[in-house]
């Protein structure tokens, strides 16, 4: 009979200790997650930056990642944009009952990969059991601690004349994860970007204030992004439609399903905008990298049009950007 | 473009909620020609919808037992009472799923006999073949526990009542691609033949769009009156007749009343009496209430051209796609989620 998770799992007890010892230390373990204390005990004197996030992904299985790899890449990144070098993570899983224990398996390998890709121990973490029907299979949160590499980044840093860059592709995670739920409609290759973004962060530091910030694009995607660093300033934003890069594959299924991929969610891009006489460096600073190879300037600050972003279209008109009202719906025709 | 229309002004109205959206998003309005300017008409689906369907359709959501299914359009679309939507009745435990097709809607109800499967059924003519055609495999199947609340509407008859409307004032028709492909150029000869104006019908990408705007002008300007097709990659001179055939087979028209217009002869597909059994209207005994429409929405006024939306005094205040007064509002196809969305900003005039 195929192994699953059970109540017992959660109990605090023997199979508590059993999901620890034989999955999650074999896989993770190091010096400060062995002592298997009730916290983490950390050296340093630095400046830190520390972030959280929590992972409800459905399903938790997607073509190019899984619900581990995220948790791992998600708040790795947050760290890495606020000019961070991320080094310790804790993790915690709530896992409804009946998980097939493969299924975890996988997703804590994913994890231990994740994590030594990224350059982060795993230093301390909890486990928990609820019920069938009061989880998705498995939730997972983590926080990241790193230190303080880029105290500088800001968006008020940003002025008019700086170009704005992206490191990539955008909106593959979406729509990744939007076919994933609906394979008896559109099957294809789209694959999740979901990436640790660490060396091309810490790489572009080198720019020193030139560099005025860096986000990544997660939920609400590279609009939602730039339309939060134009809120309430004096400049405005305005890309060049034709310079965004969008693979085939993304913009033929956002087509498709009625989405924007400029809405979709990235799992391993980064946002930055630069000085204007430094886009270039950049942009040959981040292709050094796999996972930024086909960076691109999209886009310019302006001082028109305060605290807006506008996108000059492939035909010459213009149009607003604005945040997204509520998640993206698929439409009737 | 370099047409130029001297005045007077030419007003040039897209029958289409994709087109609306298109317009907005890559926008061609700046480009006009000076005199020109593109109105929205009655395409989008969920926009034309009347309140009382609306209504009735939150009605069934909270049947117990019922699955709701449904185009993702449908979920914030707001009934009559405020902060209603299918949005917020899922919140408070009903079962509504966004569904990409008719079929899935079939799959769901099979998955569970145990309840009742609702799809709505809205929109054009370009949805009725495939809600047809899920009748069909639930039909043929014995699917019991499936049907459709019909709201399915005909372009034609909406637009022969707009354009016997008082102050219409509309010189050139971009007629739906998409509803084209179903009907052929056939379904839109009327508009010069009967009515002596130029239509077009054009495709979705925005160079397609600012082609057949060209053609419409190169009409207007020769005095002349024709049908054209620009969308001859798509649409063929007598449409798609397999999709035609099967909206027959399950559908005849009767009589059904648009948001802002009123009842329209002959606009609505129903089910043909011998398929009635997969009628939710009748199976759930709901009917489309007289339209209690929410205080203070033009929504009505919108969809027929008559009102701008920026120009609606409760746009962007008391209507937004958070919290909505009408569809036009939270469709992805509404004239003012597009004006909301991609701005009539900034006013008049390309950003260089």
């Amino acid at each position: 009979m195929q192994e699953i998770i059970t109540l017992d799992y959660g109990s605090g007890g023997k199979k508590t200790s059993s999901l620890i010892e034989e999955i999650i230390l074999p896989l993770m373990g190091n010096d400060i997650l062995d002592e298997l204390g009730d916290a983490a005990v950390l050296s340093g004197a630095e400046k830190l930056v520390f972030s959280t996030d929590s992972f409800v992904v459905s399903p938790y299985f997607f073509p190019g990642g899984n619900i581990g790899k995220l948790s791992v890449c998600g708040t790795v990144n947050d760290v890495c944009m606020q000019g961070g070098d991320p080094r310790y993570l804790s993790l915690s899983l709530i896992i409804e009952e009946g998980l097939p224990m493969e299924d975890l398996k996988e997703i804590a390998r994913s994890i231990a990969d994740t994590a030594k890709a990224a350059g982060v121990r795993i230093v301390t973490g909890d486990t928990k059991v609820v019920e069938r029907g009061h989880g998705d299979g498995l939730y997972i949160n983590t926080a990241g601690i790193g230190t303080l590499k880029s105290p500088w980044l800001s968006k008020r840093g940003i002025r008019p004349g700086d170009r704005v860059i992206v490191s990539g592709t955008v909106g593959d995670h979406g729509a990744a994860v939007m076919l994933a739920r609906n394979e008896d409609l559109l099957t294809g290759e789209l694959l999740s970007d979901c990436a640790p973004l660490r060396e091309p962060a810490l790489a572009l530091s080198a720019l020193g204030e030139d560099l005025r910030i860096m986000r990544d694009p997660t939920r609400g995607g590279v609009a939602t992004t730039l339309c939060e660093f134009a809120e309430g300033s004096s400049f405005s934003i305005r890309l060049d439609e034709t310079a965004i890069p969008v693979a085939p594959q993304v913009a033929s299924a956002c087509d498709i399903l009625g989405l924007d991929p400029l809405y979709c969610a990235n799992e391993g891009k980064l946002l930055a905008v630069v000085a204007k006489e430094r886009a270039d460096e950049a942009l040959g600073i981040l292709r050094r990298f796999p996972v930024s190879e086909n960076a691109a300037v999209i886009g310019e600050v302006r001082d028109e049009y305060p605290g807006k972003v506008l996108v000059r279209t492939r035909i010459g008109g213009s149009r607003i950007v604005a945040k997204l009202a509520g998640a993206q719906l698929p439409r009737i025709c | 473009m370099s047409d130029r229309v001297s005045a007077p002004r030419v007003n040039l109205m897209e029958v289409c909620g994709t087109h609306t959206m298109s317009i907005a998003k890559s926008g061609i309005k700046q480009l006009l020609p000076e005199g020109v300017r593109l109105i929205s008409g009655p395409g989008c689906p969920v926009c034309v919808t009347s309140q009382g369907d609306i209504d009735a359709m939150l009605e069934l959501s909270s049947e117990k037992d019922v699955i709701i299914t449904t185009y993702g359009d449908m979920i914030r679309v707001p009934g009559s009472v405020r902060g209603d939507s299918l949005r917020r009745r899922k919140s408070e435990g009903a079962d509504v799923r966004v569904v990409y097709s008719p079929a899935d809607a079939v799959r769901i109800a099979r998955e569970h006999p145990e309840k009742q499967t609702v799809f709505l059924g809205v929109g054009f003519e370009t949805t009725a073949p495939g809600t047809a055609a899920a009748v069909k495999i639930a039909s043929e199947a014995g699917v019991g526990n499936f049907t459709i609340y019909t709201a399915l509407k005909r372009v034609e008859p909406a637009l022969r009542a707009l354009i016997g409307s008082e102050g219409f004032n509309v010189q050139g028709f971009l007629c739906p691609g998409h509803v084209a492909v179903i009907t052929g150029e056939a379904g839109f000869r009327f508009l010069a033949d009967e009515f002596g104006i130029p239509a077009v019908i054009s495709g979705f990408e925005p160079e397609d769009i600012v082609r057949s705007i060209g053609m419409l002008l190169a009409q207007i300007r020769s005095g002349e009156a024709r049908l054209e097709n620009q969308y001859t990659r798509a649409v063929r001179p007598d449409g798609n007749p397999l999709a035609l055939a099967m909206t027959e087979q399950f559908f005849e028209t009767a009589s059904c009343e648009w948001r802002g217009m009123g009842t329209v002869e002959d606009s609505a597909y129903v089910l043909r009496p011998e398929y009635s059994g997969f009628d939710a209207a009748k199976r759930f005994g709901v009917s489309p209430k007289k339209g209690l429409l929410p205080k203070g929405c033009l929504c009505g006024e919108v969809i027929q051209g008559r009102l701008d939306p920026a120009l609606c005094p409760m746009f962007g205040k008391a209507c937004s796609p958070e919290d909505p007064l009408g569809p036009c509002m939270v469709s992805s196809e509404g004239a003012c989620a597009a004006a909301y969305k991609y701005g009539s900003f900034p006013p008049e005039k390309g950003v260089n």
